[in-house]
């Protein structure tokens, strides 16, 4: 490489190439600004002005019966998003966004901490892709491989058979709130599919806050007399909060703005993302869709309001 | 650090966490060669590769296909070149609405899938832009950018500043050390965050519902199906294809950036 620079600068001309690099090199604020125009003008351009056009559409006025939208700016779709239908639909969401946030903790707590304090090398590689692989694997079809699991005659039920949990799955879907007639069609299954999907997500930050935590504070805790039980409840939890709290993030936010597994899996009823979706295709009510796309970035910014004091920015 | 064992019920939670994470992956490859041609019983009956050579004479199946190669590339193209620029413009000086910008970049995986796809249809309604194969690129190009961006700026920020000093002392100009120096620094980094991108774009549902019109990605075939449940073999095996095309990338970006920060940057999706 060093051969190539020197016989391509012998001379004191000056290529106009040449002169407009040393240009760049010198005044790196017009760099920086050339750089910056394409991506700013995309994202500006195309990607803010849809969303602000999106905010505006907001308040548009729909007409019931002309099924029309007119410019007329109106609060009213703001205003019916409190009507007792719609606030049953966000009130679904969120609380199996909350649900889904808690499960995945819990579950992705072992193998996160298993992760960071007892594997190496070799293994540890081995947990990072077997964790990454679920979760840049297709969303579409990891959705479609549980209405299989769940579906009659599958996996779900054989395995339910020949443990013999079939009077324990039973009592489950029974129960009010969270039951159905078939696990393919309860809360319940809708939840498990969640948790499954959104769990990497949960694992790797946690993982890396447990990763961080100085060996020194847990020999001192265990020289000061802490039984490793008491280590973990008051050193090693408390220090991974930060971790938990920047895997909610993504599991709040990806369940709230679901749309497809609520579609497949689970007994009938809006989510947020499913009721975006029907008002502005099948109703084509595009003022209220654009007004329900509020709630999400609303309840979303109240959360990180939430997990920011946790410490959650400093996990990401 | 510490010389006492994990307890059996860590080693269990954590490796049947695994388990469950990769059971039903599994299940999908385990499905497309089933001999069944209707339900999805458990345990399967039998095996046969028919299922592959009917799901690849089914000319709607290879339209999907050959849809969704095509916005993958075209989005992965303008990714690449515009999460490289921002990347070049971020990674080193700080400057008025930095911090901003990096968020903008961030917002369109950041915001559930449902805003940016109404966002930009209602976009494309008020322009008189018919959705179809150029608005579902659009949607794509825009959230691929920030994985590039990441793989990049990670890699930008690896390497050494002098570097490209000393080539530029020795009388290069601005293009031979983009060529010499900074290309093939960046090199692997630019091939995994493409590949990555491509994978999501190549998987994308959410927006692309929201943009595709009358189009139909390979993902919104499989939607499709699922909610009409005609043909579950060729479903099985384009299930099967679609996990492949997604895993195959994160393993691939994973040897090219091993060694460094994180593969896929802030992984949200």
């Amino acid at each position: 490489m060093g051969q190539t620079f020197n016989a391509s600068a012998p001379t004191q001309r000056q290529s106009p190439r040449r002169r407009f690099s040393n240009l760049l090199y010198r005044r790196p604020n017009l760099y920086v600004s050339l750089l910056l125009i394409p991506p700013l003008l995309w994202f500006g351009a195309i990607y803010l002005g849809s969303l602000l056009g999106l905010l505006w559409q907001g308040f548009y006025t729909f007409d019931d019966f002309s099924m029309t939208v007119t410019p007329d700016l109106t609060l009213a779709n703001f205003g019916a998003l409190f009507n007792p239908a719609n606030f049953d639909v966000i009130r679904r969401t969120l609380t199996m966004a909350l649900a889904v946030s808690i499960a995945s903790a819990i579950v992705a707590f072992p193998i996160a901490y298993y992760m960071a304090r007892y594997t190496t090398g070799k293994t540890k590689a081995f947990f990072y892709i077997a964790v990454m692989m679920p979760m840049w694997a297709s969303y579409i079809v990891k959705a479609y491989a549980w209405t299989l699991l769940l579906a009659k005659g599958g996996v779900a039920q054989w395995f339910v058979q020949h443990l013999g949990w079939g009077p324990m799955l039973q009592w489950l879907l029974s129960v009010p709130g969270i039951g159905g007639s078939t696990l393919s069609t309860s809360h319940l299954g809708r939840f498990m599919v969640f948790v499954y999907i959104w769990l990497p997500f949960m694992i790797l930050p946690i993982q890396a806050s447990l990763e961080r935590l100085p060996p020194s504070l847990l020999h001192a805790s265990a020289d000061l007399g802490a039984t490793p039980r008491q280590t973990f409840m008051q050193v090693i939890l408390p220090l991974s909060v930060p971790g938990i709290a920047a895997g909610s993030i993504f599991t709040f936010s990806l369940t709230l703005g679901d749309f497809i597994v609520p579609q497949l899996i689970g007994p009938p009823g809006y989510f947020i993302g499913s009721m975006v979706y029907a008002q502005q295709g099948a109703i084509g009510n595009m003022p209220m869709a654009a007004a329900f796309t509020l709630v999400p970035i609303v309840l979303i910014a109240v959360y990180l309001a939430i997990v920011k004091r946790l410490g959650a920015f400093d996990a990401l | 650090m510490h010389s006492e064992k994990a307890s059996w019920g860590l080693k269990i939670a954590a490796w049947g966490g695994l388990v469950f994470l990769h059971f039903p992956i599994l299940i999908i490859f385990v499905y497309a060669f089933n001999t069944e041609d209707a339900a999805f019983s458990f345990p399967p009956k039998g095996f046969t590769l028919k299922w592959i050579s009917v799901a690849f004479a089914r000319p709607d199946v290879l339209e999907s296909i050959k849809l969704s190669l095509q916005i993958a590339c075209v989005a992965t193209l303008i990714a690449l070149v515009l999460g490289t620029l921002a990347s070049a413009a971020l990674y080193r000086r700080d400057f008025f609405g930095k911090d901003g910008i990096s968020l903008m970049l961030i917002l369109p995986i950041a915001l559930p899938g449902i805003i940016t796809g109404l966002a930009l249809l209602s976009a494309f309604k008020t322009l008189g832009i018919e959705p179809g194969m150029f608005t579902i690129i659009v949607g794509h190009a825009t959230f691929c950018v920030v994985i590039v961006y990441n793989n990049v700026i990670a890699r930008l920020r690896r390497t050494s500043h002098s570097l490209i000093e000393a080539s530029m002392d020795l009388g290069a100009d601005g293009w031979q050390t983009f060529r010499y120096i900074i290309m093939p620094n960046l090199g692997s980094a630019l091939l995994a965050g493409g590949m990555l991108a491509f994978a999501l774009s190549f998987d994308e549902i959410i927006v692309t519902t929201f943009t595709a019109g009358h189009e139909r990605t390979l993902p919104i075939w499989l939607l499709n199906q699922l909610s009409r449940p005609r043909d579950v073999p060729v479903t099985n095996v384009v299930a099967m294809l679609v996990m492949m095309v997604t895993l195959l990338p994160i393993l691939g970006a994973y040897y090219l950036t091993r060694g460094g920060e994180s593969v896929a940057g802030s992984g949200g999706k």
